[in-house]
């Protein structure tokens, strides 16, 4: 239904508050959502990083900021070694990388680390948002 | 004897170094490159000259990336000569290192055109590590540089030296900067941002020749235009481009062309001998052919395609094209295959263009194919465009949404969304 509540929990736990109130008034820059609301009228759904199995942000990358982690699976990004350079938008086949609120980096899903089930998931209202491992 | 060797240890060997251990975790492998740390990110030396990064900022992998692969890496030798019927790579002491697999990644070398007084000191390329660390050791008393060659090199080098604060005059034989990939309207607006970072900016000009100082012949004070002005310098430095090295395959069967021949499996026209990167011709989905594009994310896929087949695992190079990502002084700029289309009576070009904004969005169809496409300042979604030309997809229905700021995956017909995105509809 396109009611964007998976970007503002996504900047929310991604803020260094973690706070909805905190996070959209007083955190400048606002901090950048990793998923994406995409809306073309009558279709929405939510896009996020899809993870590959053969990534090509990683192969693309020019310093070593993009990794796919072997045992957990996951495309990591370090926003330290990352030096904005856009490759990896030029060639994600998503969409899902996008440029970072500071302008310096860019900014991807990472399934919510800290959390048992990601940000955007579990604060779907309508349950549009699956959270589950499937083979590649 | 080592079962696979890879000479050279940049973006194309790291590439086949990880991809060889997916599928071969105890095969030997030994690299051989001629600088001693080649595990960094070449087109990151702009910003150690900067002082954007430092050396290990710019390592593109760990510090242990050759022990934790179990390589034997023998960093800082050259590889001298190949003898492929006995399957060997001779060094530079003289000693051999056997091969079952061998993979040419020798990358690319500076073009140097013959310019009177060339060999002065203060006389620069830019292209590895070793040049950086030359070019910083001369910035502190450096005031003034003259940079040969606007393309991606060229601008690299000069918005780094205009942050250490040089004052730059960057010459260009084409009528405008980056005209390789950029077409006149998104030249002129990296143009308009250089030219304000302070930079003099002349073009349909070359430098004809280098001179020294009157108390010493031997150290640059400047460089001669074609137009004959003579512009005081401290510093020059040659960015024309760069050429294949490919010297280690001479008079071997390896066949050559401007680079290396490669099929879709990156291997030469010699069995068990591979080439990837720079040095080699690989082929381009938006031509048809093959040809040389001397980019790193190329040469890291092309590298990793190389590896599998050399350890058996079948893999075919998907192609690439002209494609670069930039950020010169903060535009973050997006430009894939045909900008510049030569007869552009023969394609359609979708365009948005909003100067106020420095937004500019442009599309190049061929029979309603994507052949080229330029982002200026709105980049995002970049890599949906990019998904759609390599696939070859007929784009008709949707095409005027293409140069849109808020073309996104929504934007495709769900159709065409379910065929290229299977993995989404399981």
């Amino acid at each position: 239904m396109g009611c964007g509540l998976c970007e503002v929990y996504c900047t929310v736990q991604h803020s260094k508050s973690k706070d909805i109130i905190k996070a959209y008034t007083k955190e400048n820059p606002r901090p950048t959502s990793r998923v994406k609301l995409e809306v073309h009228k009558p279709v929405s759904f939510a896009i996020q990083c899809r993870h590959c199995e053969d990534a090509p942000c990683v192969t693309a990358c020019l310093s070593g900021a993009m990794k796919k982690d072997e045992e957990t699976g996951l495309v990591t990004h370090d926003p330290e070694k990352c030096i904005g350079c856009w490759t990896c938008i030029m060639v994600c086949p998503y969409g899902a990388i996008k440029r970072d609120s500071s302008g310096k980096v860019v900014s991807k899903c990472d399934l919510c680390a800290e959390l048992e089930i990601p940000a955007c998931v579990a604060n779907c209202p309508n349950g549009a948002l699956v959270y589950k491992e499937v083979k590649p | 004897m080592p079962k696979y060797v890879i000479v050279g240890a940049s973006a194309a060997g790291i590439g086949a170094v990880e991809a060889i251990r997916e599928v071969d975790p105890v095969g030997t492998i030994a690299v051989i490159s001629d600088e001693e740390c080649p595990q960094y990110s070449r087109p990151m030396i702009s910003d150690l000259v900067s002082g954007k990064a430092d050396f290990g900022k710019m390592m593109c992998r760990e510090h242990e990336f050759w022990e934790n692969n179990n390589i034997q890496a023998l960093t800082g030798r050259t590889a001298t000569s190949l003898n492929l019927s006995d399957k060997y790579v001779t060094l530079d002491k003289g000693d051999h290192v056997n091969f079952e697999k061998l993979l040419i990644a020798t990358g690319g070398k500076p073009f140097v055109p013959k310019i009177d007084g060339s060999d002065k000191d203060g006389v620069f390329t830019f292209t590895t590590l070793s040049d950086a660390e030359n070019m910083l050791s001369k910035l502190e008393k450096a005031e003034s540089a003259v940079v040969i060659g606007a393309g991606l090199i060229g601008v690299s080098v000069t918005e780094a030296l205009v942050k250490r604060g040089l004052k730059v005059t960057m010459v260009e034989l084409q009528d405008k900067i980056l005209s390789l990939i950029l077409d006149p309207t998104a030249s002129e607006m990296v143009e308009n941002v250089i030219r304000k970072a302070g930079v003099t900016i002349a073009t349909g000009q070359t430098v004809k020749q280098i001179v020294g100082k009157p108390e010493n012949d031997k150290v640059v004070s400047g460089a001669v235009l074609t137009s004959g002005e003579q512009v005081p310098c401290d510093l020059v430095i040659i960015a024309i481009g760069v050429i294949p090295r490919t010297e280690l395959v001479a008079g071997t069967d390896v066949k050559t062309n401007r680079g290396i021949l490669v099929d879709r499996s990156m291997r030469t026209t010699v069995q068990d001998v591979y080439a990837s990167g720079d040095v080699a011709e690989a082929y381009d989905f938006v031509f048809g052919e093959n040809r040389l594009l001397p980019l790193w994310p190329l040469a890291q896929l092309e590298g990793k395609v190389a590896g599998y087949n050399m350890a058996g695992k079948k893999a075919d190079y998907p192609g690439g094209t002209a494609m670069s990502a930039l950020k010169y002084f903060g535009i973050p700029i997006i430009s894939i295959g045909i900008a510049n289309p030569k007869d552009p009576e023969e394609y359609e070009i979708l365009v948005k263009h909003e100067p106020e904004r420095n937004v500019y969005r442009k599309s190049v169809l061929k029979d309603n194919v994507i052949v080229g496409v330029t982002l200026v300042s709105a980049i995002e979604n970049a890599g949906i465009l990019f998904h759609l030309m390599k696939n070859g997809v007929n784009v008709k229905k949707f095409k005027q949404e293409l140069v849109s700021e808020d073309f996104c995956l929504a934007t495709l017909p769900r159709s065409l969304r379910r065929k290229l995105y299977p993995g989404e509809y399981r």
